[in-house]
């Protein structure tokens, strides 16, 4: 497998083949984001990355498996606060994001030792992509294409109405878990594509510039799919030629798109 | 077979914290019975159909269905955010029926030239007629609706409870729904369940205006207006005959009137 070889052994090539991994599972996942209004959750999530990557680093375990259990239990943990209702919502995110980040940060700092790349991991570090990322995306990606898949009726119909649903016998307690799930791996994965601060914008970009021009769920799925090919791909090239910093490059690219899809398509209403 | 409960809740007692909303609630329907339960705001009508749903945990005494059934919702409202584009052929496969007999529900219900179309772009009384062809696919055995009528306008809820009745001829289910209708509950219903908390009363609807519970929850001046509304439904039936009916109704209405 020569040719394979040399394709990986490219890190231009290993950037670009890891970002379209993780396009092809934020397509889908960011769809759920926009539709459930889950942006800010999101972002919360995202954040408690670095208190992952912290916590993989005091108990040595691989740095993706401590960002992804992190996450699950965040997930859950708010989860169990929102139902008590004492705070909004939104002020509940809003402090524990910050206080994720916060905590991930001192904890950092505690560990003069370990050489951590704050840049590239607050804003991706795409360029640095090595093999062992890639398996880690595409392991990912199937997982979670493979979850969305046999879950998407049920997932797709809890979302359109709850309590129609679980009058339906849809465990709708049971896919929200799996959901938040699938979220913590995307955000494993593709911390280092844009980083943990703007993985929310790889997600929810590409799917609102899709709902644009869709006129079912699974075909703005394929679009914000495409969108976020375009996006890594364009973002990947700015980077390159310019010497910009990926993951930015890849949000501008995002957004570009979205401007110009808004634009043109003014008069289309769908 | 036909006097077989679809669902029989004994003492049904729903807590939240230390507040009773659904207070020991007796309730039977069988197949072909169209049982409507009215009360004011926060009588605990929607908690108690949520019960009968299943989504709703109960704090006290027994909910028992037949063994299989099938029940087929109609919420209060489709609120799709907008961000989610369905066309109405998508949303009526989401229940994993076929083709055909999404059709065929569609066409019950009056709608089915919107297959094709978005379901942002229905009226509210389309989107109720939707939501009744969802729930009609499923086949279901019980029929529970939350307020069908709401944002439909007042021809079309006429037109809604018509086309509720016929469907439980047509299917011989059971229907339970709240409405605030008033006029036409009382008009299209079997029997009528007041509640407020409890079951304050109960019955067919001639005689629930004239309780002295229902006097007191609605006040006097809705339950003159139902009897006199009585008093009109029964003369447009009797429209070829004597106009002048000897109706009991009419003489009691006026007498209210009169004196107030």
């Amino acid at each position: 497998m020569p040719l394979i070889d040399a394709v990986l052994g490219d890190f231009f090539w290993r950037a670009l083949i890891g970002g379209l991994g993780v396009a092809l599972v934020a397509g889908p996942l960011g769809c759920f984001v926009v539709w459930r209004r889950m942006a800010y959750f999101g972002d919360t999530l995202a954040h408690s990355a670095l208190l992952g990557i912290a916590l993989s680093f005091l108990i040595s375990v691989p740095i993706n498996l401590g960002v992804i259990i992190t996450c699950v239990v965040l997930a859950i943990a708010l989860v169990l606060f929102s139902r008590s209702k004492t705070l909004a919502t939104d002020t509940l995110l809003g402090i524990l994001a910050h206080s994720a980040l916060a905590i991930g940060l001192v904890t950092l700092s505690f560990m003069p030792d370990i050489r951590v790349d704050l840049t590239g991991l607050l804003f991706g570090d795409l360029l640095a992509m090595s093999r062992q990322d890639l398996l880690w995306i595409y392991g990912g990606a199937i997982l979670i294409l493979g979850l969305l898949t046999v879950l998407w009726r049920g997932l797709l119909m809890s979302t359109i109405h709850e309590e129609l649903a679980r009058v339906e016998g849809i465990p709708v307690e049971r896919l929200r878990l799996a959901l938040m799930l699938m979220f913590s791996i995307v955000i494993a994965v593709a911390m280092k594509i844009v980083g943990v601060l703007l993985i929310t914008a790889l997600l929810i970009i590409p799917a609102a510039t899709a709902r644009r021009l869709a006129h079912n769920p699974e075909h703005m799925v394929g679009l914000a799919i495409v969108f976020g090919f375009i996006a890594v791909a364009g973002g990947l090239s700015l980077s390159w030629h310019l010497d910009t910093p990926a993951g930015p490059s890849v949000v501008v690219t995002a957004f570009s798109a979205f401007l110009l899809v808004y634009g043109l398509a003014r008069q289309v209403r769908t | 077979m036909t006097d077989e409960a679809l669902v029989e809740l004994k003492q049904l007692t729903v807590s939240f914290d230390d507040r009773t909303v659904v207070d020991h609630v007796d309730l039977r329907v069988r197949r072909g019975d169209i049982i409507t339960i009215i009360g004011p705001n926060g009588a605990g009508k929607t908690t108690l159909i949520k019960a009968v749903l299943g989504i709703q945990p109960v704090s006290g005494g027994s909910l028992t269905m037949a063994p299989g059934l099938t029940i087929g919702y109609v919420p209060q409202h489709l609120t799709l955010e907008t961000t989610l584009p369905i066309s109405v052929r998508r949303f009526m496969l989401l229940s994993g029926r076929p083709q055909q007999e999404c059709l065929t529900a569609l066409a019950q219900t009056g709608v089915e030239h919107l297959f094709n179309a978005s379901v942002h772009h229905l009226s509210g009384g389309e989107k109720q007629r939707l939501l009744l062809a969802r729930a009609l696919a499923r086949r279901p055995d019980l029929l529970v609706l939350d307020e069908p009528a709401q944002g439909v306008d007042i021809n079309g809820q006429a037109a809604l409870y018509d086309l509720i009745r016929s469907l439980r001829d047509e299917l011989n289910c059971g229907v339970i729904m709240i409405s605030h209708d008033l006029h036409l509950v009382m008009a299209a219903t079997d029997k009528v369940i007041c509640l407020n908390q409890h079951v304050c009363c109960s019955g067919y609807p001639e005689d629930i205006s004239h309780d002295p519970a229902f006097i007191e929850t609605f006040g006097q001046p809705v339950a003159e207006s139902l009897a006199v509304y009585h008093h009109r439904h029964n003369h447009s039936h009797d429209l070829h005959g004597d106009v002048v009916s000897d109706d009991h109704n009419d003489g009691q209405a006026e007498c209210s009137h009169a004196s107030h």
